[in-house]
């Protein structure tokens, strides 16, 4: 034991100043992993090449643009494009350059399909916004180059394949011209544009492929009108609906003479009732409308006669067609039944034939199908074979071939709204299955590994066979809770509405639990989550209880639509119950007290500003009124630049009695003028954080004490002109104040203002400073402040006498006029990179060191020590200054490469940054998220209170045996020396 | 992995100004990024995939990949100061400010905002490589030394080798004095403390 602490005495001790963080490369992926994704599928692409692996093009809703393996769904390579480049279409040409089309139709670009590198990129203007779309023909040629047709913004271009060279491009210019359809007659020199005009004018312009020329431009009108979509049923024949939505219109274009065939829905199905929506396909002969969320197959016979094929009752996906020869189409229905889904690959001209059918079983929590790709291959035996890609609703993706699903992505993944944690089960009997090292055999072959390892001695073979022992320890990923609070649970809310429970250890889903009440209904028609809290985290009474978390979702984009609650177990990931509340959700005030079940309580703040208590028991009402005159909250109005506070007044005053709702009452507001600032960031302490010590001892003996109130605010606000992106002012109209406003009184504490700087800002707040990080015009660089808050009015309680009986400031009214004695300290520094998020370390008892965690813009996380933040640097630091650890004051901050939390991967579209204290002090779990994910750990002053993971216990093992031998050989040597004394 | 071409670097820094909607004129910036062969090539793995880097306009209001040669274009960039970085896992480039004037169109102005260098053209080339891990010091006697435990080896090694040195260094007469002194304490000498030397 002894022999122990004097290690940890010297761990401690020798933990040297500079990166702090640092890995060494075979560390990799035993305490951190790494998720990759791509988000929701938009639209795919099967490569057809024959030689090589199979590969299948997506391009998604996060604007990732990826080639996967077809066997495997593994990541060949991935783009992610800008958040605004939307991906409108994505196509193969030539059978190795991978195609997109972004932006609303105005760049396009050209990928390499094996590797992935850009080959090209063109730029393409228009004179009007419209609709876009890539068509990649096979048989047009341009002297003996391929060509893309692009018709986008209002204009129709022909591309090179090969370097992107505009080879030409026609202006539709028509004022209400509204493009609907380009068409690609196959073995033709032609291209179809068909569209409205003017609300019921129907427009076709023919136009030679070879030159852009217009050949013929024929208009037809329709009094009723056309709403919705066009569907292609041919083509030279569209079908489309009248405004009312209740007329079929089928209009052909046979020859350039535009003739048309109306039909009254009803004519078709008898019980038709609301508006329809036309499906879009781009199967031939066949369409699909939708009456009252039900689907109707209907195809087109000879020149506009329709006839019903089929009418299904069931959740129903349609693919686009494939063409498998000359003259068959072929696509893929599927229909949900309960637990299964059924898949049905029919050709285009026969409906009832089948030419597969299909049964999988489905994990319910997928929900339903959202888009169907189809591909084929061709058997051994010369027959077709069919591979579907399915998109479900919670964006996950699936690969099913005969009648199995090959493999499946969670890329609902991708797109985290909101994350929080949970604790592991805590060890009993038969809970945890321990692996103990097999036998003495193993144990001790891994250990002569290991210290082969360490003398250098090691074969490559060797080395491979000591990472992978290192990599699947056990220990990690087992299912309870862990001494050190390694082991947790994340629990993540996605955008799909799905929550998922991933585990800390090596980041498998535990649970995953598609939410009930995000599902669209008819009180709910587009439900989306919000946030996630901790319900219920059992730990002193109700040990026996699960802990739970509530997910807090409305049922529309605006903040007055009504919210749903729902409350899910976290160990099982069942949902335990779900309200729907006849309010709005504007603001969740986690509050600082439970109930006897250990449950939350929480104050929902809805749109008439009343606060509703939750839960709703007696026990939660009778803790809330107690507490009734502490509680203090704050709104902020972005739109009008007001900021305020609000307090709780008396029962609501409503008709209906309810003893949970509460009138509020604003206390204080402040205004910023318009005219010269505009609110873009604000920042509070997160809740749990725990602070060790207010004082703080200072060079010569001198204490400072820290102010610490968990009821500051930073807001950022910059001048309205300057709020757009760089370079869009000059720096003499720009200026970025900083505010710091206690959130009770509406005092402001501290304001600065930096002239010539701009936003972004990204801010944290910890303790008793606020880093945050903006643009500074002036110098063309990013910057980052700090500013540090001091109690003063506590500062002559300099010795245990004075501190026990001086002066405190718990005993002051709390009031707007009575104004705290405080100081501030503020220093600003270069900082080299753009951010994207920041957050700061926490640990559970807040005495380890600080380190700020920066997600730079290249989608890494870089830890910088607080210390190089510290408004007491200065230029030339005395020598006490130095001893207390004061880095002398540099213009920027430094980026040391080792000290990148991400090493060498990247977290592609990081959106945040997480940290959650572990049990041991110095440790402190990261995690952070955007289309990929990262998970590790961080000490951010060393393991000094435990030993790390490369501690060599073999060399502790040959130390005791050689003091031990030692103290042997001096014994003898004693003896004899004694011997000879006495012989003498 | 695509060749940089050592070939003479085109001035492509131009500006001209391009067709856009609006009455705004709006400009193009052209140039490229260099990542000097030989530099990544040595260290843990190649990062230097071009096909991995990004560039960035405005902390990331427009982003770009380069070319197989490395070149690369924002388009219908109004006029103003902007701000491009380029993100590569492995090197360390300094954000370029960037001059796109409205007055004189085609006069496009660079500098490196780290140290403040003017660019006279786009191109851009890694400050320097970026090392994300520790390297492990190979095998040394130093280092199994200069342990917690080696020190603790060694510290022994002096005591049971020099104790007796300066032991015999020492006046006789003061060290019988000191014997006779721990004997009549019964101080338990090393041998008694231990279960062998019990025994004897």
């Amino acid at each position: 034991m002894a022999i122990r602490s004097f290690f940890l005495f010297i761990l401690f001790f020798s933990s040297s100043l500079s990166p702090v963080f640092s890995l060494y490369e075979d560390q990799v992926g035993l305490m951190d992993w790494h998720q990759q994704y791509i988000g929701k599928v938009k639209q795919a692409v099967f490569s057809s090449q024959r030689a090589g692996r199979k590969r299948v093009v997506v391009s998604t809703e996060e604007n990732v643009i990826a080639s996967l393996d077809l066997r495997h769904g593994e990541i060949f390579w991935r783009h992610l494009l800008g958040a605004d480049d939307v991906i409108d279409g994505i196509d193969i040409g030539l059978g190795k350059y991978v195609i997109t089309l972004s932006s609303g139709g105005s760049i396009l670009r050209s990928w390499n399909l094996p590797d992935g590198q850009m080959v090209w990129e063109s730029s393409l203007q228009g004179p009007k916004h419209s609709k876009s779309f890539l068509l990649v023909p096979t048989n047009l040629k341009f002297d003996k180059d391929n060509v893309l047709v692009v018709f986008s913004n209002g204009r129709l271009h022909a591309i090179s394949c090969i370097d992107g060279e505009v080879l030409w491009k026609k202006d539709f210019e028509a004022e209400s011209f509204e493009v609907q359809q380009v068409i690609l007659p196959p073995g033709s020199d032609l291209i179809h544009v068909v569209g409205f005009a003017a609300l019921s004018q129907f427009e076709m312009y023919q136009i030679n492929a070879k030159n852009g020329e217009l050949l013929k431009h024929e208009s037809a009108s329709f009094s009723s009108g056309f709403s919705g979509q066009v569907s292609l049923v041919s083509t030279e024949t569209v079908v489309a609906l009248d405004s009312t939505g209740s007329i079929l219109l089928t209009i052909s274009f046979q020859d350039g003479k535009i003739s048309s065939q109306q039909t009254p829905i009803s004519n078709l199905v008898e019980d038709s009732l609301g508006p329809a929506v036309i499906i879009p396909s781009s199967v031939s002969g066949i369409f699909a409308i939708k009456t009252d969320a039900v689907p109707i197959f209907i195809r087109v016979i000879g020149k506009g006669n329709l006839e019903v094929v089929e009418k299904t009752t069931h959740e129903i996906a349609v693919s686009d067609a494939l063409s498998i020869s000359e003259d068959q189409q072929a696509f893929a229905l599927i229909q949900h039944a309960s637990s299964e889904i059924h898949l049905t690959v029919k050709l285009a001209h026969d409906w009832d034939g089948n030419l597969l059918k299909e049964s999988v079983k489905m994990d319910r929590q997928r929900g339903l199908v959202h888009k169907v790709f189809i591909n084929n291959y061709i058997r051994t035996d010369r027959s077709y074979g069919f591979r579907v890609l399915i998109v479900m609703e919670d964006h996950s993706l699936l690969l099913l071939q005969q009648g199995e699903i090959v493999w499946s992505r969670e890329d609902g993944l991708a797109s985290i709204i909101d994350v929080t944690t949970s604790e592991l089960p805590v060890e009993r009997d038969g809970v945890s299955v321990a692996k103990v090292e097999h036998n003495l055999f193993e144990w001790l072959k891994g250990h002569m590994l290991k210290l082969k390892g360490t003398l250098m001695l090691a074969s490559p073979e060797d080395m491979a066979a000591i990472q992978s022992m290192r990599l699947k320890s056990s220990e990690k990923s087992k299912m309870t809770r862990d001494h050190n609070g390694f082991r947790k649970l994340l629990i993540v809310l996605t955008r799909a509405g799905k929550l998922f429970a991933l585990h800390t250890g090596d980041g498998r889903i535990v649970w995953s639990y598609l939410l009930r009440s995000l599902h669209k209904s008819e009180a709910c028609q587009s439900p989306i989550g919000l946030n996630l809290y901790q319900w219920q985290v059992p730990h002193h009474h109700a040990m026996d209880e699960n802990p739970s978390v509530l997910v807090v979702s409305r049922c529309g984009p605006s903040s007055d639509t009504s919210g749903v609650l729902s409350f899910v177990d976290t160990y099982t990931g069942k949902e335990l119950s779900s309200l729907s509340l006849d309010h709005a959700v504007v603001q969740v005030i986690p509050l600082p007290y439970t109930d006897s079940t250990e449950q939350r309580l929480h104050l929902l703040i809805d749109a008439d500003k009343h606060a509703h208590l939750y839960p709703k028991t007696s026990g939660a009402l009778s803790i809330f009124k107690r507490e009734f005159s502490n509680i203090y909250w704050y709104s902020v109005e972005d739109q009008n630049g007001i900021i305020k506070g609000h307090a709780l007044k008396c029962k609501c005053t409503g008709e209906v009695a309810d003893e949970f709702c509460f009138d509020t009452r604003d206390l204080w507001s402040v205004v910023f003028p318009s005219e010269s600032e505009k609110t873009i960031a604000t920042v509070t302490r997160k809740l749990n954080e725990v602070v060790h010590t207010q004082a703080k001892v200072v060079a010569d003996q001198d204490v400072m004490y820290k102010y610490i109130s968990r009821n500051l605010l930073f807001v950022a606000t910059v001048a309205p002109k300057g709020s757009g992106e760089i370079g869009s002012v000059t720096p003499e109209e720009s200026w970025l104040v900083a505010y710091l406003i206690d959130t009770v009184t509406g005092l402001i504490l501290h304001r600065v203002t930096h002239h010539g700087s701009q936003g972004p800002v990204h801010a944290v707040f910890s303790e008793n400073w606020v880093v945050y990080h903006y643009f500074n015009l002036r110098a063309h660089r990013y910057e980052m402040s700090v500013i540090e808050i001091y109690d003063q009015s506590r500062a002559d309680n300099k010795d245990v006498w004075k501190l026990v009986l001086g002066k405190h400031n718990l005993t002051s009214p709390i009031s707007l006029f009575s104004r705290p004695e405080v100081i501030t300290k503020s220093q600003s520094y270069f900082f080299t990179h753009s951010l994207k998020a920041i957050a700061v370390t926490s640990t559970a008892k807040g005495i380890t060191s600080k380190q700020l965690l920066l997600g730079t813009i290249g989608d890494q996380v870089l830890a910088l020590d607080k210390r190089f933040l510290d408004p007491r640097r200065t230029v030339n630091p005395t020598q006490l200054e130095k001893e207390e650890g004061i880095i002398p004051l540099t213009e920027s901050l430094p980026i040391i490469p080792q000290s990148y939390v991400t090493h060498a991967l990247r977290v592609e579209g990081l959106r945040g940054i997480i940290t959650v204290p572990a049990k041991l002090e110095s440790t402190t779990l990261v995690f952070a998220h955007g289309v990929d994910l990262f998970f590790t750990q961080l000490a951010p002053s060393r393991t000094y209170d435990s030993l790390t993971e490369d501690f060599s216990y073999a060399l502790l093992l040959i130390t005791i045996v050689a003091l031990v031998a030692a103290i042997f050989v001096t014994w003898r040597l004693s003896e004899r020396k004694e011997l000879q004394e006495k012989w003498r | 992995m695509a060749a940089v071409t050592p070939l003479l670097l085109l001035l492509l820094l131009s500006s001209a100004p391009s067709f856009s909607s609006g009455s705004r004129n709006a400009y193009n910036i052209n140039g490229r990024v260099k990542i000097p062969q030989g530099l990544g090539t040595k260290g843990y793995a190649l990062p230097g995939r071009m096909s991995n880097v990004k560039v960035l306009l405005n902390g990331g209001q427009n982003i770009t990949f380069l070319r197989p040669d490395g070149y690369f274009s924002f388009h219908n960039i109004p006029a103003g100061t902007h701000l491009i970085e380029v993100s590569a896992i492995g090197y360390f480039f300094s954000p370029v400010r960037v001059d796109v004037s409205a007055r004189n169109p085609g006069k496009v102005q660079a500098a490196l905002t780290e140290n403040r260098k003017g660019l006279s053209e786009l191109v851009l080339e890694p400050l320097r490589e970026e090392q994300y891990y520790e390297i492990r010091e190979p095998f040394s006697i130093m280092s199994l030394l200069k342990s917690p435990m080696g020190l603790m080896v060694g510290f022994m090694l002096a005591v049971a080798f020099l104790m007796p040195k300066l032991v015999e260094n020492m006046d006789p007469e003061e060290m019988r004095r000191a014997q006779e002194e721990m004997r009549s304490q019964g101080v338990p000498s090393l041998s008694s403390l231990l279960p062998g030397g019990a025994r004897n």
